[in-house]
């Protein structure tokens, strides 16, 4: 039978791809015969925990989610260190960088994304980093035992978790950030305000609203250059200036693509042999960054290609949490509000809590926590479901345990 | 120390126990007839009443060349002195006059009384118990020839029949209504009526509760007098024995009462029910009725009484156990200021005005200069002649009539327009004292000495058991310092309580028989005319008359009465409509009256935590369809008005009042509540004979009071922005302010908005710069929260909502002011206005992706979740970004640890 089993290739190994395999495998494990390609070495792990691991609360090992004995136990071809650089559709062929040819019935992209690169000089000199592997992290690490002043570009959750973890290496540490506020994607003014003096307390400079416009060294990066002319002396710079969907592979095969691959509400791209699932995917004109939406994605992929034709992907309410140890951010949604939006507001400045949340008609669609973040996971599903809140409203901004009591007796 | 309530006219004895200045406890006495160690609720939170914030504790003088100060006794008594001699001088005895109170005790009251009328040589000295009982007291006057009470409570245990006339007992004398209900459960043959307009708690113990069209029962009574003869039930002997005046009264009853269906139709009951309520009376040899200001407080309350009186007259139910009319009294010396002479129609001791004789018989005992000639000014009167201007200088004692008489507001202005108004008084801001030009601090109970007289006639001590804070004293001493100053010296050189008690004793018995030169009166204390300090001290309650040692006896049991001929009347009595119809524009009749817990102004209840918590707020109760009917709802604002005034109350909506009434508590006032002093509202016709004002008849209407927000402030400390004239600049339309246990509660309400919640809410609550401030606002839905937070204890806090019940329970925050510390969790609780089960016991939150805790976890394992894919499965924690799968294992390790660990303890032997 097993001669017989249609062949499903996996091209990424990262979150997305691992935890499609997961699902599929709990699904329909005899399905189909199994191939992953990755670009990066060995096995998978949870890129979310880069940030421990750069910091030291966790080690390397600690966020190994899949090694290659996992997918040995499940009859899984795994290609690691060896990219797929082409797709022959018409033959249903994937090609890898060492010349490895496979068929495919059908390909599930799960390619993720790369770090954007601002058009900088210097980008290449040896010290300029990004933080997007575990690969980035080892020298990151390697660089802090060696060298003292790290300068990290981007202000956004990355960006900050990267500072963070370079500081508890013990390195002097400068951010710079192209907008006036930390994590504007984020973070209302009054929430990006809080962390900017939490951070600083911890002893992170920061610099902004700043444009990077070179980076000097000869051998090794020596110093970032600002727009207004200034030089930051640096033996690390980090880039941590956003990503972008990898489709370089997918556009080379001639797949829809924008901003990402697109899919439809079952996450197929515009060649149904092929689907696409993960950061490197737009579905309704949106790209996704985390990991909630990417395992929803997984989970829906996973479902149809499992044989139930009816799952389908409507889309994620996405929420973020920065994991700077001691400074709890949550947001979610629309928490700057706008047209037809309400607001509700609670300060609790000594103790450095703030919490914001936006509704429209009675439904919440942001929010923005500070401080107190346990709420979090609670207002995420209240948005997902969209239910109306009026009942509770009084009792909302307090959290599920006060807003899921009984109605207040006077 | 053994002493006596200073409440209800129940006048229950108390076992009182103090230790550094100070009442740790009050007991209900078990030796005390009147309650046998019972206590009601207000009596036992006593204790809280006594401290002494807010407390008047010097004299205190207002001068318009020199502002307010502070001055001494001497300074303060000439300053008065003067001022009477003054008037006497220029104006003559009767422009000078004294308001009391059924709060003074029998000393303080005979001294001011003699002052007046023997050496004024006027009358106008009238009491507040002019607005309580004076009806009953004029009632008694004309059938009995004198004011007598022919009950004891004794009788209430051995009647067959207790009718309850406009009397809510369960709530005005509890403890008497706990003897009934005890004697119900005893003999559940004995039958209970209720009569009265509002289902009130009374009625709980009732057989039949007759909700009677509010001032219809003179023909309720009528009827019942007229059927009573159709039913052959009259005690013919005792008629032609003891009395007159039954042909006159059973024509105009049959006349205006004859049929039965025409009484039910005019008091708007069944005529079943009314059937049964008459047959019960017709059968029932020991019927008891008792009343109080249902039927007092009326312009035909006098008309009422002797409604009543007549039917005991015409069944010969009376002097005889277990029979009889039965005023109750509300005041705990209302009884013992009638025994003095304490009203402006009275001389003293029960001796008249209008005899010469008598009052002759009064000047010879006191040896005075004068004596009052004619009857004085009634409280209505004494008011209105203040407001014309004919009293130049009136002296209050112990009472607050800003709240409490009748159109309050002209009393306020009349006293505004007093060129010399004193107050003696326990308290240092009342709505009455803000007014006055001379503060006089009187001992307060607990601290003075002397004798009340209650309901059923039993004179008992009131004893001191705590120090007299700062400079106040007796009231007595006051007036007869004063009366000395005035050149009274010999006859006011009283030292003590004791020396004036044996004067009042011996003039109750001095010349008092039938022979030549006598004048007979019941009221005689002559076996405590000659008792020594000791004795004194010492006194047992004992009921009067007491003629001589060991001649105690009921008053008619002889069936002899205080007439000339020896007689009781039965008087004629026609119904009457009250003074003031409704009509139109006021539709509704308000009725007003005392809640279960405060007392009277609630200068000394208000300050008890524990009893308000029965009824923290002034209210207005409505039927539900009025209620529809005017638009407004329970919960909300609403202002109730009449011709005379208005005020804003929260609507409490209640099917236990019927149609077109409303029903308001009298309690509050302008200390107290932005808009509640309920006397202002209340129409000032009084009775004829009695002079009582009609306190339960007045047309209203009712409308709701828009308020774009309501809300509540807790406060550990008073808030200056209340204090009277500051609260407009507050930005609030109406509060309320309720005493807590660790905290004062404002209840408030305001229109529009202020540009910055914040700012407006540090101002009310006087935030300074030390502390924290936590806020929470939701400004589209018009929510607004803060609490100030000082050294992790609550100072203050605030909650606001466009509709009341938007706001939190209160009794959680307010118990948070009583910590010591604040948990984390609590300082978000005491914003929420509500507790959780505490995110403590959640534990230190393990996935933050879906908030799950420690404790949570721990419990999972316990109850067999072994992987970190069953803790998955059942608490969803880990399955998102999984970073917390590490201390997922971490935990599944330790408690399978302890589980070991407990394993191997329990295996050791």
């Amino acid at each position: 039978m097993s001669a017989h089993r249609p062949r499903l290739v996996v091209v990424g190994n990262g979150m997305a791809g691992a935890r499609f395999l997961e699902e599929l495998l709990r699904l329909a494990p005899e399905r189909y015969e199994l191939a992953v390609f990755g670009a990066e070495a060995a096995g998978n792990y949870n890129r979310i925990l880069l940030s421990p691991v750069l910091s030291g609360e966790k080690q390397a090992a600690d966020i190994i989610t899949h090694p290659p004995a996992w997918y040995a136990r499940h009859g899984i071809a795994l290609y690691a260190d060896d990219p797929v650089i082409a797709i022959d559709r018409s033959a249903r062929l994937v090609t890898t960088l060492g010349g490895r040819s496979e068929h495919y019935d059908h390909l599930v992209l799960a390619t993720g994304s790369r770090p954007f690169l601002p058009p900088i000089q210097g980008l290449d000199l040896p010290g300029v980093q990004c933080f997007r592997t575990l690969a980035d992290v080892g020298a990151m690490i390697e660089a802090a035992r060696s060298h003292r002043r790290a300068v990290v570009i981007g202000g956004g959750l990355l960006g900050l978790e990267a500072a963070h973890g370079l500081i508890r290496r013990g390195m002097d540490v400068t951010l710079i950030h192209l907008c006036p506020v930390l994590m504007e994607r984020q973070l209302d003014a009054h929430a990006a305000s809080l962390l900017q003096r939490s951070l600083e307390t911890r002893g992170l400079r920061l610099i902004l609203p700043a444009q990077t416009q070179a980076l000097l060294g000869d051998t090794r990066v020596r110093a970032v250059r600002l727009t207004d002319g200034r030089e930051l002396p640096a033996d690390l710079v980090v880039i941590a200036a956003g990503i972008v969907p990898e489709t370089q592979l997918a556009r080379a095969a001639g797949l829809a693509c924008e901003r990402g691959v697109i899919v439809d509400d079952v996450l197929l791209t515009s060649d149904p042999a092929i689907s696409a699932i993960g950061e490197c995917a737009q579905h309704r004109k949106q790209c996704y960054g985390l990991v909630a939406p990417l395992y929803q994605q997984a989970r829906v992929c996973a479902a149809r290609l499992a044989g139930d034709a009816g799952a389908r992907y409507a889309g994620s309410v996405v929420s973020t949490k920065l994991k700077v140890t001691g400074i709890e951010v949550f947001s979610a949604g629309e928490f700057n509000g706008g047209e037809g939006c309400q607001t509700i507001v609670l300060r609790d400045p000594r103790r450095g809590i703030y919490k914001k949340l936006v509704l429209r008609e009675q439904r919440l669609v942001g929010a923005v926590l500070y401080g107190d973040i346990r709420d979090g996971a609670w207002y995420a599903r209240l948005m997902q479901s969209g239910e109306n809140l009026q009942r509770m409203r009084s009792r909302l901004v307090f959290g599920q345990r006060y807003a899921e009591a009984k109605a207040e007796a006077a | 120390m053994r002493t006596t309530c200073p409440y209800c006219g129940v006048g229950c004895g108390l076992v009182a126990e103090a230790r550094d200045g100070q009442a740790v406890r009050i007991a209900g006495d078990p030796e005390h007839p009147a309650n046998r160690g019972r206590l009601c609720v207000k009596g036992a939170a006593l204790p809280e009443t006594l401290g002494l914030e807010g407390r008047l504790l010097h004299p205190i003088l207002r001068t318009r060349t020199h502002g307010e100060r502070r001055v001494g006794w001497d300074e303060a008594l000439d300053f008065v002195a003067k001022g009477f001699l003054h008037a006497l001088a220029e104006h003559g005895p009767e422009s000078v006059a004294f308001y009391v109170s059924g709060q003074l005790l029998t000393e303080d009251y005979y001294v001011a009384n003699k002052l007046m009328k023997g050496y004024f040589g006027a009358a106008n000295i009238d009491t507040n118990s002019r607005l309580c009982m004076s009806s009953a007291v004029a009632g008694h006057v004309r059938a009995f020839g004198e004011d007598v009470v022919p009950v004891a409570y004794e009788d209430l245990e051995r009647a067959e029949l207790i009718v309850l006339v406009g009397s809510n007992t369960a709530w005005c004398h509890p403890v008497l209504f706990q003897r009934i209900a005890a004697a119900k459960r005893e003999r559940p043959e004995l039958q209970v009526v209720v009569i009265d307009p509002r289902r009130t708690a009374t009625v709980e113990i009732a057989d039949l509760h007759l909700p009677i069209r509010p001032g219809t029962d003179v023909m309720l009574f009528n009827g019942l007098l007229s059927w009573l003869h159709q039913h052959g039930v009259a005690d013919t002997a005792f008629l032609a024995a003891h009395t007159t005046g039954l042909e006159a009264a059973l024509a105009v009853a049959e006349q205006s009462a004859g049929s039965l269906a025409h009484v039910a139709r005019h008091c708007g009951i069944g005529e079943e029910s009314l059937r049964r309520f008459y047959a019960l009376f017709a059968r029932s040899e020991k019927a008891i009725t008792a009343f109080s200001m249902g039927v007092n407080q009326s312009t035909r309350g006098t008309d009422k009484v002797n409604a009543i009186i007549n039917c005991h007259l015409l069944t010969g139910r009376i002097g005889k156990p277990g029979a009889g009319p039965f005023s109750l009294t509300g005041q705990p010396n209302a009884m013992g200021g009638r025994e003095v002479g304490g009203l402006a129609n009275q001389l003293a001791a029960h001796l008249r005005l209008d005899d010469p004789a008598h009052r002759a018989l009064v000047q010879t005992f006191w040896n005075s200069p004068r004596i009052a000639q004619r009857p004085g000014l009634k409280a209505v009167e004494l008011f209105e002649a203040v407001h014309a201007g004919r009293i130049k200088v009136l002296w209050v004692m112990a009472t607050n009539p800003v709240v409490s008489l009748p159109d309050a507001d002209r009393v306020r202005a009349a006293l505004a327009r007093c060129p010399l108004v004193v107050v003696s008084e326990v308290v240092r801001d009342t709505d009455t004292a803000r007014l006055a030009h001379v503060l006089l601090p009187a001992a307060g109970w607990g601290e003075r000495d002397g004798t009340v007289t209650n309901s059923e006639r039993r004179i008992s001590r009131q004893r001191p058991f705590l120090p007299l804070p700062g400079e106040a004293r007796p009231d007595w001493w006051i007036v007869s310092r004063l009366a000395q100053r005035m050149g009274f010296d010999s006859a006011f050189a009283y030292s003590n309580a004791y020396e004036i008690f044996l004067e009042h004793a011996r003039l109750s018995a001095y010349r008092n028989g039938h022979g030549p030169g006598e004048v007979f009166r019941h009221f005689n204390l002559g076996a405590l005319a000659a008792l020594t300090r000791d004795q004194y001290d010492r006194l047992e309650p004992i009921r009067w008359p007491c003629p001589a040692v060991g001649q105690g006896h009921e008053p008619f049991a002889a069936g002899h009465y205080a007439h000339a001929d020896g007689r009781a009347r039965l008087v004629a009595v026609w119904p009457h409509a009250p003074a003031h119809a409704t009509d139109d524009d006021y539709p509704l009749v308000l009725n007003s009256g005392r809640v279960r817990d405060q007392w009277h102004t609630m200068t000394r209840t208000g300050k008890s935590p524990r009893l308000a918590q029965h009824t923290a707020e002034p209210y207005v109760e409505i039927h539900p369809h009025d209620a529809l009917l005017w638009g407004v709802r329970a919960g909300g604002l609403a202002r109730v008005s009449t011709r005379w005034g208005a005020a804003v109350l929260r609507v409490a909506v209640s099917a236990d009042i019927a149609r077109r009434q409303l029903f308001v508590p009298i309690h509050w006032n302008g200390e107290t509540a932005s808009d509640a002093r309920i006397g202002a509202l209340v129409n000032p016709a009084v009775d004829p004979i009695s002079g009582e004002p009609e306190f339960k008849h007045t047309p209203a209407r009712i409308e709701p009071f828009f308020v774009d927000w309501y809300g509540f402030v807790l406060a550990r400390r008073p808030l200056a922005a209340f204090a009277p004239r500051a609260v407009a600049d507050a930005g609030l339309v109406w509060w309320t302010k309720v005493q807590g246990e660790d905290c004062l509660r404002y209840e408030i309400a305001g229109r529009g908005a202020p540009p910055d919640w914040s700012g407006w809410a540090q101002a009310l609550l006087g935030v300074g710069l030390e502390g924290e401030w936590l806020e929470v606002s939701d400004a589209a839905e018009g929510l607004y929260r803060a609490a100030w937070i000082e050294d992790a204890r609550p100072r203050g806090s605030l909650y606001l909502a466009p509709r009341p019940e938007d706001l939190p329970p209160r009794a959680f925050p307010a118990a948070l002011f009583a910590q010591q510390r604040l948990a984390e969790h609590e300082r978000i609780a005491l914003l929420a206005g509500r507790p959780t089960e505490g995110p403590a016991d959640a534990g230190p939150i393990v996935c933050a992706c879906f908030g799950v805790g420690r404790k949570t976890i721990l419990g999972a394992v316990r109850e067999g979740c072994n992987s970190v894919e069953a803790l998955g499965a059942r608490l969803q924690c880990g399955t998102n970004c999984g970073s917390c799968i590490p201390e997922l294992k971490a935990l599944l390790v330790t408690q399978r640890a302890l589980h070991l660990s407990s394993l191997a303890t329990e295996g050791t032997p």
